[in-house]
């Protein structure tokens, strides 16, 4: 939906207009669970994300300032809901990767080249190894980076949108963004040459 | 041009930095012709771009999961809860 629809749809919902948070809610729930399992890798957290997010939604909503910031709003508070999540488990440090380590391979090691996604038919990816390697390798991605990935490359926000939704500078969402990739890269390139872990092979 | 992509070789570290923002279309237009002058020259730096094309399209097509009926519901009963509490 366009940020145009967006803004009419939140104006409906400051009117308390009879059915106006039920569609912000049937318009928005898929994405947000999704995004909710893409960050915390268990449907269970994805439902409490999703349900936390609502929940926030429902109570602020009305009160948003800027109503073409709404989704913006809304993966801010569902990446908080998901941060929480992470702060309950293990403590991981938010160390920035150093770009030397995810460059191509030498000359003459042995790759297996990605597949080309426009020669891949959608069955391919609904039910296939591939889509699991993938899967795995997004989650793989530390958390700080991966965020940035979901948001952009999954959820399609664009650049300010996830500056505006992280609160980072745009040249922070775009250096998170660009190690993310990388690092989903050298474990596609990894995986796929069947030598498992990418971390193993320097 | 060395014929290897190496973090070493200063025209490919530049481009291997901004990769993203290249294939983003965010370079401005003087380092996009930079960058494609160079990507012409380097088949190295042209084969890593590409598998990262590929990497984010791939990201792209991964299928889009639904929220379960039952979680739907779940959270739907939460927020009339939530509703009928504000509303007493």
């Amino acid at each position: 939906m366009e940020q145009a629809e967006e803004a009419r749809l939140l104006e409906r919902i400051r009117d308390d207009q009879p059915g106006a948070f039920e569609s912000f809610v049937s318009l928005f729930e898929d994405r947000i669970y999704r995004f909710g399992v893409r960050m915390c890798g268990e449907r269970e957290d994805a439902r409490d994300v999703l349900q936390d997010t609502l929940l926030q939604a429902y109570k602020s909503l009305k009160t948003l300032k800027h109503p073409g910031a709404l989704r913006s709003w809304l993966y801010r508070v569902a990446a908080n809901a998901c941060l929480m999540k992470r702060r309950k488990g293990k403590f991981e440090p938010e160390r920035e990767v150093s770009l030397d380590d995810l460059g191509p391979r030498e000359p003459g090691e042995p790759r297996t080249e990605i597949p080309d996604p426009a020669a891949l038919p959608d069955e391919a990816l609904a039910r296939s190894e591939l889509r699991q390697t993938i899967q795995k390798a997004v989650a793989e991605v530390p958390p700080h980076y991966r965020i940035v990935l979901v948001m952009r490359d999954m959820e399609h926000l664009s650049t300010t949108e996830v500056a505006a939704a992280l609160n980072l500078p745009e040249t922070a969402v775009k250096m998170r963004l660009h190690r993310a990739r990388l690092m989903v890269r050298q474990r596609l390139e990894a995986t796929l040459s069947g030598e498992g872990d990418a971390g193993e092979k320097r | 041009m060395s014929h290897t992509l190496r973090p070493g070789s200063p025209r490919c570290r530049d481009l291997f930095a901004r990769l993203s923002e290249y294939l983003d279309g965010e370079l401005d237009e003087a380092l996009c012709s930079e960058a494609e002058t160079h990507l012409e020259d380097c088949p190295p730096c042209r084969d890593f771009l590409e598998s990262l094309r590929r990497t984010v399209g791939l990201l792209d097509r991964l299928p889009a999961e639904r929220v379960p009926e039952e979680i739907r519901r779940e959270v739907r009963e939460s927020l009339e809860r939530l509703r009928r509490h504000r509303d007493d």
